[in-house]
């Protein structure tokens, strides 16, 4: 589907976006394999539609929704947003897709409602990175409510206009620019709003190396390197830059974790 | 010898010009030396166990260059470090002194340099080779530090690492066979 043109919205950066070879053909994504250029080479096989998505848990009114149904009831805007991988290197995405939060508030969470939940495809059949146990699957990851109610928050249906390659969580993928990639969990078939923090898949994997909040900090090293820098994917030439606290968006939410040791809440 | 070990370099240059190395390429080039340097270190491993196990004398001829090109790519893989991070020294010495990951590595390359120093049959000769010989005892060292650089360097999938670590155990199980045959044999 065509997706409209809106003007810059408040949160874009100015950055020249990643060329859409580098965007769609440098992914990680363990389901369709380890290596970078895995997903785009297997992903082919992975069918977008008919695609459903349930919206359920702790809600007044859960949904079970067509992802095509879903995008007429929110439609996609425009979103450029950095992306900064917990390996080391970033690259400027312009999103297509609709903020999280539209789709919360039309389901309705009950007063108890303190974290989402996210869960990803399950299928080895088209999946064949599920077929090997580096990860346990489905991929899962999660969000505190007011994070996932901020307005940073995207789940996206397109990418460089077009609609979102499979390689990078067609069709339906969660965007949280402020923290690490992994966090942004690609392929969602299920929203679950819980009392409880749900688990997440890299955090179950290595707790000592990934946490469940995942923000962007310089200041807080990866055990086997720095966080201090990191490699802008498509720029030529050796050489890195600084990477920003919260990602570069720590404006619009440090406020978050004001009261939070993020140095053990990494 | 030499023209086969260096094809990589030109392999690098070229893909370097044509975008080949693709969207990562330092990422790349520094996976690529650095397991250059890794399997050229063990196969200067397995040359003694070779010349033993066959007889042939060819596998011992081209030990020295094995090893002095193992040592080049690690000093390439280094060099590529070091200019990724901007020759930020600060950010360099932290990674060395708490990484683990990191001090591995660096600490394999450093037990290199006496080797590749001492790698021409003039310094044999000036050490004595009771105490080279002793001296190159360290590529064990400097081996099976490269294999655990490697091994904490992957984020989950830990199949190469595992497969150098036990390539780098069995050519050291069988030089010890080697060695307790031999000195049986003598007695």
């Amino acid at each position: 589907a065509p997706v409209a043109r809106v003007p810059a919205g408040p949160f874009d950066t100015t950055e020249p976006p990643t060329p859409y070879a580098e965007a769609a053909g440098y992914n990680n994504y363990y389901e369709f394999g380890l290596d970078k250029a895995d997903p785009a080479r297997n992903a082919g096989q992975l069918r977008t539609r008919p695609w459903t998505v349930v919206i359920d848990g702790e809600v007044e009114k859960p949904l079970t929704l067509d992802v095509d149904t879903l995008l007429r009831r929110f439609p996609p805007e425009d979103r450029i947003y950095r992306m900064r991988c917990v390996e080391g290197w970033s690259m400027v995405m312009p999103w297509q897709g609709f903020p999280l939060a539209a789709l919360l508030r039309a389901v309705n969470p009950t007063s108890r409602a303190r974290f989402v939940a996210f869960t990803a495809l399950h299928d080895p059949e088209q999946m064949p990175g599920q077929r090997s146990g580096v990860l346990p699957w489905p991929y899962v990851e999660g969000l505190r409510l007011d994070e996932a109610l901020h307005p940073l928050t995207l789940l996206a249906t397109g990418l460089h206009g077009r609609p979102l390659p499979r390689q990078n969580g067609a069709p339906l993928r969660l965007v949280v620019p402020w923290k690490y990639g992994f966090k942004s969990i690609k392929a969602v078939v299920r929203i679950s709003l819980t009392r409880e923090q749900p688990p997440t898949t890299w955090s179950l994997a290595a707790p000592d190396e990934y946490g469940f909040y995942a923000n962007v900090n310089p200041d807080v090293p990866h055990p086997r390197w720095s966080q201090a820098t990191e490699r802008r994917i498509g720029e030529p030439g050796l050489g890195r830059r600084e990477t920003l606290p919260f990602n570069g968006y720590a404006e619009q939410v440090a406020h978050l974790y004001s009261r939070m040791d993020l140095r053990r809440n990494f | 010898m030499w023209t086969g070990g260096l094809i990589p370099v030109a392999v690098f240059a070229l893909d370097g010009f044509t975008g080949a190395l693709g969207a990562n390429p330092v990422q790349r080039l520094t996976l690529q030396t650095g397991l250059l340097t890794l399997a050229l270190l063990l196969l200067s491993l397995a040359c003694t166990p070779l010349r033993h196990l066959t007889g042939w004398t060819w596998p011992a001829r081209i030990r020295r260059a094995l090893g002095l090109l193992a040592f080049g790519y690690g000093a390439l893989h280094f060099a590529v470090y070091l200019l990724d991070h901007g020759l930020n020294l600060g950010q360099i010495l932290e990674d060395v002194l708490k990484r683990p990951f990191v001090t591995a590595g660096f600490a394999a390359l450093l037990l290199l340099w006496p080797l590749a120093l001492t790698s021409t049959p003039r310094s044999v000769k000036r050490l004595g080779f009771a105490r080279w010989t002793r001296l190159h005892r360290l590529v064990y060292a400097a081996a099976a530090l490269g294999v655990l650089h490697y091994f904490w360097g992957v984020k989950k999938d830990h199949t190469a690492p595992l497969v150098y670590g036990a390539a780098l155990l069995v050519s050291l199980l069988s030089r010890w066979v080697f060695t307790r045959r031999g000195k049986s044999a003598a007695r």
